[in-house]
């Protein structure tokens, strides 16, 4: 039923789009058609794939540099009271600045290469992991914090075991919401790295083909890219899901 | 060191003794040089109006609110620290553990070895066996407090704080809940705040009713024979009267 649905979809949008090209006449290197689109994507697609890899890898390091970084810094924040003070606002000067303000500077301290795309991943997964984290540890059930405290003998007994055993569980369903952001959002941070400078890349390949009006390799890639995004988030999530059983979906469920 | 799944508690009992307790809430002064003592090896019962401070004396007793003034201690006259354990009118089973590891909880925050057979031995004494690999999500109401209950069992402590522990539970369930407590808290300390006048009678050595703000004690008759009593016959409906009467004197100052 839902690979029915996903193809139903896809169709349909194909047809919308074959139908602005027909009714519009715009000629085919301003607004190629889906044919045309297909054909250089298959075509090609040994050569997009390599620059799809680049970028995969990009997300995939900085996904994981930014969780880990985020985390970090979230549980430092939950258990140093002087670090809520001095680090929070710099976790929050950290997403006041724009990502795409910031790049050229990257590129020109990480280089041309994949650092500075992992460094603009990183920065952009590193707020939304951090911030959900540190609010899913802030916001414990205050009678399970009590509960503990009756086990350990005290109130700040043991605030290690109490942030292992009650707090760090209890914050991972909001932990997941924040990686849900990173993982939608970490592809832009990739692609505007790969636009500001870089030999490789679907960012790369798209401003290319911009420049040279292959209008079908850049509307290829753009697919490419998108494809890759919606994979990454739903894996993601499923990956989380599985990863979070007793955190129940309360929405009206549908047949899958 | 001793064997939890005999009748009875064989370690060191202890009497809790509040010794002129000040402590206010919102402003308003709960308990003033309050003072009362709570016999080891007894169940005794709190009953009062909502707001009169019930809860509030327990957390106190349980360490979790500091006092203003005064002293909650043993009757050895050292703090009650580590010697409680706490059972809440919610079960606080933590959703992602199974009732196995929920129970081995205090051991795991405490930095002890898990003793996984005790755990098992527990629950199946409080009628859990064949359940312990199950998350609280998938035990009912009732088995989830009989969870919490072999939690608390668990601690193995002196003295068990319970406030309103069995009254999120059917009828039914509550009265087989309570002759379980009655039957396996069996030498402890027990302060068991309730606003069900029978379970009081069913359960309490001693009936406490606190009235007035600041709160004053106000001791009701108990009916013959030990806890757990048969709510019907004796002197049971006499005892209830009483005790309605008091409750009702404690209760003309608050508006319904």
């Amino acid at each position: 039923m839902k690979g029915v649905r996903l193809i139903v979809t896809l169709g349909g949008l194909f047809v919308l789009w074959q139908a602005i090209v027909w009714f519009s006449g715009a000629p085919p290197y301003l607004l190629p058609g889906p044919v045309d689109t297909l054909r250089v994507l298959f075509g090609r697609a040994g050569f997009i794939t390599g620059h799809a890899g680049v970028t995969l890898a990009e997300i995939l390091i900085g996904l994981g540099l930014g969780t880990v970084l985020g985390i970090a810094s979230a549980v430092v924040i939950a258990l140093f009271r002087p670090a809520r003070r001095w680090l929070l606002p710099i976790l929050v000067t950290s997403q006041a600045i724009p990502v795409f303000a910031i790049a050229p500077l990257l590129v020109l301290w990480l280089g041309y290469g994949m650092a500075s795309k992992v460094g603009m991943a990183t920065l952009i997964i590193y707020f939304p992991v951090a911030s959900s984290f540190l609010d899913g540890l802030r916001r414990t059930d205050p009678h399970w914090i009590d509960l503990a405290q009756t086990m350990t003998g005290g109130p700040k007994r043991r605030p290690l075991a109490v942030l292992r055993y009650v707090r760090m569980p209890a914050a991972l369903p909001a932990l997941a919401s924040g990686l849900r952001v990173a993982a939608a959002v970490a592809p832009i941070g990739a692609v505007v790295g790969e636009w500001v400078g870089s030999g490789a890349g679907l960012g790369y390949l798209m401003l290319q083909a911009n420049a040279r009006v292959q209008i079908d390799l850049m509307f290829a890639a753009l697919i490419t890219l998108a494809a890759l995004a919606v994979a990454l988030y739903f894996t993601v999530d499923f990956v989380l899901r599985k990863a979070i059983p007793w955190q129940p979906d309360t929405l009206p469920q549908t047949n899958p | 060191m001793n064997d939890m799944t005999a009748a009875g508690f064989t370690g060191t009992r202890t009497d809790v003794v509040i010794d002129r307790l000040s402590l206010a809430f919102d402003g308003v002064a709960l308990f003033d040089q309050f003072s009362a003592v709570f016999p080891s090896g007894q169940t005794t019962c709190l009953l009062g109006p909502s707001g009169i401070g019930k809860s509030t004396l327990l957390r106190a007793m349980a360490g979790l609110v500091a006092p203003d003034a005064g002293r909650v201690q043993g009757g050895d006259g050292a703090p009650l620290a580590g010697r409680i354990a706490y059972m809440d009118q919610s079960d606080l089973l933590l959703p992602w553990l199974s009732a196995r590891e929920n129970v081995l909880l205090g051991a795991r925050l405490r930095g002890e070895t898990p003793d996984v057979a005790a755990a098992d031995r527990l629950l199946a004494r409080v009628g859990l066996e064949g359940h312990a690999d199950k998350r609280p999500a998938a035990l009912s109401g009732g088995m989830r407090q009989r969870a919490a209950l072999a939690r608390t069992l668990m601690e193995d402590r002196p003295v068990v704080l319970m406030d309103e522990p069995f009254s999120a539970v059917d009828a039914l369930t509550r009265f087989r809940l309570q002759a379980l407590a009655c039957e396996v808290l069996a030498g402890r300390t027990v302060v068991l705040v309730t606003h069900d006048p029978q379970e009081a009678l069913r359960l309490g050595h001693r009936l406490l009713v606190l009235t007035g703000s600041p709160a004053q004690l106000d001791e009701s008759p108990v009916p013959h024979g030990s806890p757990p009593r048969a709510p019907t016959g004796g002197d049971f409906p006499a005892r209830y009267e009483d005790l309605m009467t008091r409750l009702a004197v404690g209760d003309a100052g608050v508006p319904a």
